[in-house]
């Protein structure tokens, strides 16, 4: 695992973006780009991250950057490393490119998960990072496919009858996984040292890799900013999101969280939960997402002992 | 001169052979399907060094092109159709990411009901995509302008996305007599791609940036101005084109036109009959004419009007329908070029052909009567006609 003097010392995420502050995007550019080892092109997908970073005449990317659309930056990010291919071919060009496509949870588990299927499936060599803050924020706080369960938002609100999306969190990870690729991961940017090491690894990869990253949302989840790491740390602690990579099919828990705390503290520390505890306490709900993430580690655990 | 036998998609796929293009991303489709599969054979068999990349829908298959472009390379794609109506989002993004992607398309009528065969309405219902649109009239022409389109699309001064029309299955999948030129002769008319602009970690840029109220607007006017310089340099490449192969080319073909008093405007293969039943009507004195637009966008106002001020009737043919507008998409830019003319034809639209229903001579016969009759007593009947269907 890298340590903090091995970090370049170079910001090629240049300061005065529009990110909200305690916003998890910003940080893990910054953070991203530290794991660079030559020449990268970043493809983004439309999202917070691209409309706050970007806006012209101004850009915070001291390297090449592209934004095409919202579905497509597995796509685009193909034709990029396709066409280096063909210009080294040629002659036209003599030096290895990383490209690294980022995208958001709606870019990447719902609108973009064609798009990236296809991508893996052909085997590009790029990196994929989803900016996991689990709904839609940029558009307002509307509900993906990588919303939990319980979550209040504008288009899964917690009403008299309903308390926020009904639906589970998608499995993004074993979906990847089940293409086949050689790198899959998940991170929080609480564990700095831990992501970055995971975003050089998938560079290194020869072919596609995955990493979701856990985001925290100050809007979204409804947290004061200045306790968002605290905050992704907590979902760690608490075993609501498993740190883990999947390398050449085979599982490894990163963070064994020996003791974990109830997925109630995770809860309630974010305002988009606040429906389960007032004005009442829905016990019910709160032990169904307990042993949903009981469950899901089992599943993890168990997967990462059979190596 | 070499002259081989190729269907309109194979025309196209050997033209891009022969382009030394980087990347081809595409996705199959009828009628499109046989400029994928060729080119696929060229890549398996070594042919080319063009990185294929067989993509999972079309809307990706733009993407990648888009990706790939604005590395510098140079790029092509295919489609039809459905597909191309799943490209939508992205035709708009080509264009005003200024990628001078070249793509083949073998026009398909749009569902529903589906149906396979061609008309127009995939291209029309992007003409405003910001695409430079070129329609041709047959395999020999397919060829020619595929690799014009690349030299057109990638001048500096343009820097614009470009379409072959081709019309599906009567172009695409008809085989005729290609003269086929030398390699060594395609790399001298088409030097390799000199980007204006690129993705380039020595020298890093910003593209697709947020543009608010503030720079949007300066963005799609520097596109107007793009397309404004299309017929200047068009013009160029068709001169030097012609050069190499004796054929010249130009925004429109005016076929009887110095002295006709009606005439037919159409796009594409239609074209072919139009002037085959114009030529015999002329035989028997009669003075009819046809002109066919190659350039569609931008549209050649000019040479439009210049073509047209000694008539007295135009038939416009429209391929494809525009639902609730008082004319199809061809014949309402006719009209509007026009207008500001004081010395005008009289103008009828003729919807015709959709789903592939087939036109005759005999019919194209009885557009030219019509616009004969009309051209003597001055009197439209119909401002919208449609031909060949059961009412």
């Amino acid at each position: 695992m890298v340590v903090l003097k091995d970090l370049s010392t170079e910001e090629l995420f240049a300061s005065g973006h529009r990110l909200c502050a305690g916003c998890g995007e910003g940080i893990i550019n910054r953070m991203t780009l530290k794991a660079l080892r030559g020449p990268t092109i970043i493809v983004a997908a439309t999202g917070c991250s691209e409309v706050a970073t970007t806006i012209y005449p101004y850009t915070s990317w001291c390297l090449p950057w592209v934004h095409v659309a919202f579905e497509n930056a597995a796509a685009v990010a193909s034709g990029i490393e396709v066409a280096y291919k063909a210009m080294a071919k040629r002659g036209a060009w003599n030096k290895h490119v990383d490209v690294i496509a980022m995208a958001g949870d709606g870019g990447t588990y719902d609108i973009g998960i064609q798009a990236l299927s296809g991508a893996l499936e052909r085997g590009h060599d790029f990196l994929y990072i989803c900016l996991d803050n689990e709904a839609y924020m940029n558009t307002g706080i509307q509900r993906s496919g990588a919303t939990p369960r319980g979550a209040d938002t504008t288009t899964s609100p917690a009403g008299s009858v309903i308390p926020g999306k009904p639906e589970w969190k998608k499995d993004l990870i074993s979906i990847c996984a089940a293409h086949g690729i050689e790198y899959v991961a998940t991170a929080s940017p609480a564990y700095w040292n831990d992501y970055i090491t995971k975003v050089r690894k998938g560079i290194e990869v020869n072919g596609p890799a995955v990493i979701d990253v856990l985001s925290p949302c100050p809007l979204g989840w409804r947290h004061d900013s200045a306790l968002s790491i605290q905050l992704v740390r907590l979902a760690v602690e608490t075993r609501y999101f498993p740190v883990y990579e999947v390398e050449k099919g085979k599982y490894k828990l990163n963070f064994t969280v020996p003791k974990p705390k109830p997925v109630e503290e995770f809860l309630k520390a974010q305002g988009r939960f606040a429906h389960l505890f007032k004005p009442t306490y829905r016990k019910d709900v709160i032990d169904e997402i307990q042993k949903n993430v009981d469950n899901n580690w089992n599943r993890i655990q168990k997967l990462s002992t059979q190596n | 001169m070499t002259i081989v036998g190729l269907t309109g998609d194979e025309a196209v796929a050997y033209a891009v052979k022969q382009s030394k293009v980087d990347v081809v991303a595409a996705y199959p489709i009828t009628p499109q399907t046989i400029m994928v599969e060729r080119f696929s054979k060229y890549v398996a068999d070594g042919e080319v060094q063009t990185e294929y990349v067989c993509v999972e829908s079309e809307h990706s298959a733009l993407s990648a092109c888009v990706g790939a472009s604005l590395t510098g390379a140079r790029v092509f794609t295919a489609t039809a159709s459905q597909g191309l109506a799943l490209m939508h989002e992205m035709l708009y993004i080509a264009s005003g990411l200024r990628c001078p992607i070249v793509m083949g398309v073998a026009n398909r009528a749009l569902s529903a009901p589906i149906n396979i065969h061609g008309d127009q309405s995939d291209m029309m219902g992007s003409r405003d995509s910001g695409w430079i649109q070129v329609y041709v009239e047959n395999a020999q022409e397919a060829y020619d302008w595929t690799l014009q389109a690349f030299k057109l699309a990638e001048d500096g001064d343009v820097q614009l996305p470009v379409s072959v029309n081709l019309d599906g299955f009567i172009l695409s999948h008809s085989m005729e007599g290609v003269d086929v030129l030398e390699d060594a002769v395609v790399s001298r008319f088409l030097q390799l791609r000199k980007p204006v602009f690129r993705l380039d970690p020595d020298k890093p840029i910003t593209v697709g940036a947020l543009c608010l109220t503030d720079y949007y607007y300066e963005f799609k006017r520097q596109q107007v101005e793009a397309m404004l310089q299309v017929p200047k340099v068009l013009d160029n490449v068709n001169r030097e084109f012609g050069s190499f192969t004796g054929r010249n080319y130009g925004v429109l073909e005016a076929f009887g036109m110095e002295d006709a008093e009606a005439a037919l405007l159409c796009l594409g293969s239609t074209a072919g009959t139009a002037k085959a039943v114009a030529k015999k009507l002329r035989e028997q004195g009669k003075k009819v004419g046809v002109i066919k637009l190659w350039l569609y966008r931008p549209f050649p106002i000019e040479a439009v009007v210049a073509a047209t001020k000694r008539l007295k009737a135009l038939a416009v043919l429209d391929k494809a329908v525009s639902f609730g507008a008082p004319y199809g998409a061809l014949c309402s830019d006719v009209i509007s070029v026009l207008h500001a003319q004081h010395v005008r034809p009289h103008v009828f639209n003729v919807v015709y052909g959709l789903g592939g229903r087939d036109i005759e001579p005999s019919d194209i016969e009885s557009v030219f009567e019509e616009a004969l009759r009309i051209a003597e007593t001055g009197a439209v009947k119909e401002s919208v006609m449609f031909l060949g269907v059961r009412e």
